[in-house]
């Protein structure tokens, strides 16, 4: 059957044409990779340094000072993802290609999820040592709350990412209205990640992860539907 | 029984339809009008200068007509498809080169080029014979290092990429030196299809150009043949400031 231009199957070949530009560009930039995690480090060895000698706290909030810190590492890099296209012009050469802005806004945040993901597994080892707070149920779950943590914050920051890029306050505006929309996410995934590194004996972590799996649907279905509408705006 | 073919009527094949037909187009951003009451018909394979001082609207009606911005009022058809209706298949035929870049800095000429060819569904894209096409060899380096003229060059080997029926040129000329310039005037030269090109190198871009038009405060002041267009530029603007006469 020939194939509708424009229609699913174009937006479906698009998104992994898309998804390998992205990481290509962050690949021949790496040293910008590279800054990002040691700027998630840092923050982690601030926690530690701001709560003190207490190890029994440090332990316990281990999945908080993860997240916090991929969460504020992520809008350094979800700011960069928009540049890209904005800057050169190169959106209008996507645009006119033409590539679809549903193609586009999948591609992005699928890209973007991928490297939240590689900052969470390089932020997790020294957070397992700083606050002495080791894995106890299986590492499967851990990678499965981190994936699904890490959608949780690309799709949404992918579409504030592109309603900012043009904004001369970027940088202040995309986490004031990133922050509050992530609540659930934040939550669910800190919930899900400290009972992983403490224990689960009351089977908790499964209403965490159908959490974030529902906030996953939601979002990743609706800034796809609004990412057309915001470029074009 | 045979039937004999040589007497029977032939049906007439429809002309081609027009590269670009507006109707009173016209933009404006707030309260101000960028250009209004265009009325232009560019058939298919011409050649069109779209001349005017900055801030003439030259800029806002090539984006007009690729359909990266809608028009306030009026009719715009590019390849006989109407773009309110299927931006996409218009977004197909055409393309333009704007005073962006439209590229990946991070990437090289070569990477630029096949992330380009892929999302046009040129998968099995040979970048080498159009890099040579534009004069340009395979680098590794990042584009950011390119100078003025490489950068244009990239800029047209993506255009002979996508082979547009329609290539809308902003300003092909600036920032470049006039050995870039005779470059690039060659390389738009041998461009198929219908070209516009706006410029204020009047008579550089003349030179290129079948039929030319003048806009002057978002207005279409003169329209004609391009021989006439350096003397339509002086009516309205004086001889001094006319460039590339190289």
């Amino acid at each position: 059957m020939a194939r509708t231009p424009g229609g699913p199957a174009d937006v479906l070949r698009q998104i992994p044409m898309i998804l390998a530009k992205d990481l290509l560009i962050e690949w021949r930039a790496r040293s910008r990779a590279f800054a990002l995690a040691c700027f998630a480090l840092t923050l982690l060895l601030l926690f530690s340094f701001a709560v003190g000698a207490d190890a029994a706290t440090l332990r316990a909030h281990a999945g908080a000072y993860l997240w916090m810190s991929v969460l504020l590492s992520s809008t350094l890099l979800l700011a960069q993802s928009l540049q890209h296209e904005v800057e050169g012009g190169a959106l209008d050469t996507l645009t006119l290609a033409p590539v679809s802005p549903a193609a586009l806004f999948y591609g992005k945040a699928l890209a973007n999820a991928a490297q939240l993901v590689l900052l969470t597994a390089v932020a997790l080892p020294p957070v397992i040592a700083l606050f002495d707070a080791p894995v106890k149920e299986p590492l499967g779950l851990l990678v499965l709350v981190s994936v699904l943590g890490c959608a949780g914050v690309a799709a949404p920051g992918t579409l504030y990412a592109a309603l900012t890029a043009r904004l001369a306050s970027k940088q202040l505006l995309l986490p004031l209205l990133l922050f509050p929309l992530i609540v659930p996410c934040l939550l669910a995934s800190v919930k899900a990640t400290s009972l992983l590194m403490s224990g689960d004996p009351m089977g908790q972590v499964g209403s965490w992860l159908g959490l974030l799996l529902a906030f996953d649907v939601l979002y990743w279905s609706l800034c796809g539907l609004l990412f057309g509408r915001v470029i074009a705006a | 029984m045979t039937a004999d073919t040589s007497e029977a009527p032939v049906a007439a094949l429809p002309p081609p339809a027009a590269a670009v037909s507006c109707v009173g187009l016209a933009r404006r951003f707030g309260r101000r009008w960028a250009f209004s009451r265009v009325d232009l018909e560019v058939p298919a394979g011409q050649r069109l200068l779209v001349m005017g001082a900055n801030g003439s609207g030259k800029t806002t009606l090539l984006k007009v007509i690729s359909t990266l911005l809608a028009p306030s009022l009026g009719q715009l058809r590019v390849c006989g498809i109407d773009p309110a209706e299927d931006p996409a298949a218009a977004r197909r035929r055409l393309h333009l080169l704007s005073h962006s870049l439209g590229l990946y800095e991070d990437l090289s000429g070569e990477d630029n080029l096949r992330v380009f060819g892929r999302l046009l569904g040129k998968d099995d894209l040979d970048v080498d014979p159009v890099l040579r096409q534009v004069g340009l060899e395979r680098r590794p380096d990042p584009i950011r290092a390119y100078s003025a003229g490489m950068r244009k060059r990239l800029q047209l080997a993506a255009l002979l990429v996508k082979g547009p029926e329609l290539t809308l040129l902003d300003e092909p000329f600036a920032a470049l030196d006039p050995l870039g310039c005779a470059a690039v005037e060659g390389l738009i030269a041998a461009l198929p299809g219908a070209v516009i090109v706006a410029s204020h190198q009047v008579v550089r871009a003349s030179r290129l150009c079948e039929r030319a038009i003048l806009m002057d405060q978002g207005a279409v002041r003169w329209m004609g043949p391009a021989e006439q267009a350096v003397e339509a530029w002086r009516a309205l603007h004086g001889g001094d400031d006319l460039q590339g006469g190289g």
